[in-house]
């Protein structure tokens, strides 16, 4: 077992890393405050590459492997959260669904823009009525000829206001004997007539990002934008949220990283009752925690990046990497802020926007809840892997870079 | 046009420098590209990307040099060369320059070689103009600006970053160009370039194929180097009834310090 990243692996970092310092860090906490998207982000990581990290070069990526994913994912989130959604969004629900179960033509025609960073995606699947409970929304689909017809609302849909493509899941069924066997997915132009959408504002965190809702009202969308059969949709959204899960798990992992290293200089630097307060065994059981806390959450996503490049299903491994990560990194941030005191309260300092941006990881891309209900099957013996129609293709270097 | 950069392998900026035992330490901190070496790199390639060519990156340095030069590669130089001997450990910028000309000479029908300012650990900042006059070439530093180049005429024009104003120096080419931070914003390494870099065989230079085996010595050695005595304060706060007592109190104190 080796342990060491690559060269390459450590190139990565390095760029993503040097990206996100010079670009984005010197305006974040204006961003943050004004809760409004800085204009040149999508662009410059469209522009970088890093839109489309993980596909192939014949889709129009970079041809990088999923670890590169997950470590872009962790640098990006260290700065900021609104960055490492992006990740999870564009990348994780809409690219790598498309690259596991879309047609040549729909690879060519949206995955490809996509990954060049022309075009945005996002993944439209919560509605205001359901999300955990996602086998129960309401969104409908119905067959007209060669088109679907779709209604309904999705909700807390991150860069819904600046996605151009939507992976949208909706029911097509209701007389069916498990409702998830009803749903259908579909890869939507958000130009389509029928469709409007807005941002949501007044958030606790990722407050430089955007998150809306999407109205879709006789939308009219053809045969051929189906992703997978019909029926299939839960999952297609399944396996969709593997992806976006092991991103948020990397993501917090560099949420962990920031409260460590923004506690560590500060109580470095702070003094109380005549010492540092870095020399206080309280102030040290906390950095102790963090600085594990991160170790453990890197060494999970890492784990579940692996099995992604062997092509092994990593549903319970990144269900955990996520849940712990994501926990940990809220613990994290709350801690920093305590270590940094009536400071950390302040926006002069970045760990109270570290403990606003944690707080929603623990809610979306399934809550931890329903992670702790996943892992609890998978030990009880409940649940066991099956085989879907379309996994997602293993990494290879070779044919991913020609 | 073929250009060399030379670059070279530094601690990160955000390093904190320690004396231990007479010798300088930078503890564990990452090794990067010099960054001032960064804006060479970047202008080397642009020239490239505007008068066709190829960049070839040298570094004079231990075997872990050669993360410099992926860097260098994975921006977009094609070639890069280590240049690397245990008779190169410690040598004085004279000598560094007297192993850098040999291996320009050696990379043969160069038309440009840059540098960036200074390097961050030693920041001399001569090596690059030392280079240009063991080569006989002109040394054009702190170069801010390149106004104009014909490949043809083998002419240039610079802009040259002083204390007080900019000054413009026409030149012919060869020659060697030291940058400062004003000329470019270095871009980021590519995914495609990420990729050909970490596969990259670099090839190492020795002392023996430089044909100088036995020729480097330096003028300058450093025996000694100790850190500045640390100035620690303390804050002493005189207290009275009135702000005459406590004037009289704090004359007594500056006396009693020999401060007056």
């Amino acid at each position: 077992m080796d342990f060491r990243l690559t060269t390459e692996h450590e190139m990565v970092q390095k760029m993503v890393r040097d990206f996100a310092r010079k670009e984005v860090a010197p305006t974040i906490k204006e961003a943050d405050r004004k809760q409004e998207m800085t204009a040149h982000v999508l662009p410059r990581m469209g522009e970088l590459g890093i839109l489309g990290i993980c596909i192939p070069v014949r889709y129009g990526g970079q041809g990088m492997d999923y670890i590169s994913l997950g470590l872009a994912s962790e640098e990006l989130e260290v700065i900021d959260t609104t960055l490492r959604v992006v990740m999870s969004v564009h990348n994780g629900l809409a690219s790598m669904t498309l690259f596991q179960w879309g047609t040549e033509e729909q690879k060519e025609k949206y995955l490809a823009p996509l990954a060049r960073g022309e075009k945005i995606g996002c993944g439209a699947f919560s509605e205001p009525g359901a999300g955990s409970d996602f086998a129960n929304i309401l969104m409908t689909g119905k067959r007209d000829g060669d088109e679907y017809i779709l209604n309904g609302e999705k909700m807390w849909i991150s860069l819904a206001t600046k996605a151009d493509f939507a992976v949208v899941t909706v029911r097509t069924k209701s007389d069916v004997a498990k409702p998830s066997e009803g749903l259908t997915a579909y890869i939507v132009e958000l130009d389509r007539p029928g469709v409007s959408r807005g941002d949501i504002h007044g958030k606790l965190g990722v407050r430089a990002g955007s998150t809306g809702w999407i109205s879709f009202q006789d939308v009219r969308v053809p045969l051929e934008n189906r992703i997978g059969e019909e029926g299939e949709g839960f999952k297609v959204t399944m396996t969709a949220f593997d992806h976006g899960r092991y991103t948020v798990a990397a993501g917090a992992t560099g949420l962990i990283r920031a409260s460590l290293e923004a506690s560590v200089a500060y109580a470095k630097e702070r003094s109380s009752f005549g010492k540092p307060i870095a020399r206080h065994q309280l102030i040290q059981e906390k950095i102790a925690r963090m600085a594990r806390d991160y170790e453990i959450a890197r060494l999970l996503y890492l784990r579940a990046g692996w099995m992604k490049n062997e092509g092994v299903r990593n549903t319970f491994e990144t269900s955990i990497a996520k849940h712990f990560a994501t926990d940990a990194s809220f613990h994290a941030a709350s801690e920093a802020i305590q270590i940094h005191g009536a400071y950390g309260f302040s926006d002069e300092y970045d760990v109270e926007r570290f403990m606003r941006n944690a707080r929603g990881a623990m809610i979306y891309e399934g809550s931890s809840e329903i992670q702790s209900l996943i892992q609890a099957d998978y030990a009880l013996g409940y649940r066991k892997d099956k085989a879907v129609r379309c996994e997602l293709p293993a990494y290879d270097s070779q044919a991913w870079q020609s | 046009m073929n250009i060399v950069v030379c670059v070279k392998q530094t601690p990160d900026t955000a390093a904190t420098v320690t004396v231990e035992d007479g010798k300088i330490s930078w503890g564990d901190a990452p090794l990067v590209l010099n960054p001032w070496d960064e804006f060479a790199v970047e202008e080397a390639l642009r020239l490239k990307e505007a008068h066709g060519g190829e960049v070839t990156a040298i570094s004079l340095g231990p075997e872990d040099a050669k993360e410099a030069l992926k860097q260098s590669l994975a921006m977009g130089c094609e070639n890069a060369i280590l240049v690397s001997d245990p008779s190169f450990a410690g040598l004085d910028s004279l000598q560094v320059s007297k192993v850098l000309a040999a291996a320009i000479e050696k990379v043969g029908e160069v038309d440009l070689v840059f540098f960036g300012r200074s390097s961050v650990d030693t920041d001399s900042g001569i090596t690059g103009s030392q280079v240009a006059r063991r080569l006989g070439w002109p040394a054009l530093s702190l170069v801010a600006v390149i106004n104009s180049l014909d490949p043809e005429s083998k002419r240039l024009e610079v802009e040259r970053m002083l204390d007080e104003t900019r000054q413009q120096v026409a030149a012919s080419f060869p020659a060697v160009i030291s940058v400062v931070k004003e000329i470019n914003e270095p871009r980021y390494p590519s995914f495609m370039g990420i990729r050909k870099a970490s596969k990259a065989e670099i090839p190492i230079w020795s002392a023996a194929e430089l044909g100088l085996e036995g020729d480097l010595e330096s003028a300058l050695t450093w025996p000694d180097v100790y850190a500045i005595p640390k100035v620690e304060t303390e804050c002493e706060f005189i207290e009275g009834e009135t702000p005459e007592e406590i004037a009289a109190k704090l004359v007594d104190r500056l006396i009693e310090e020999k401060v007056v």
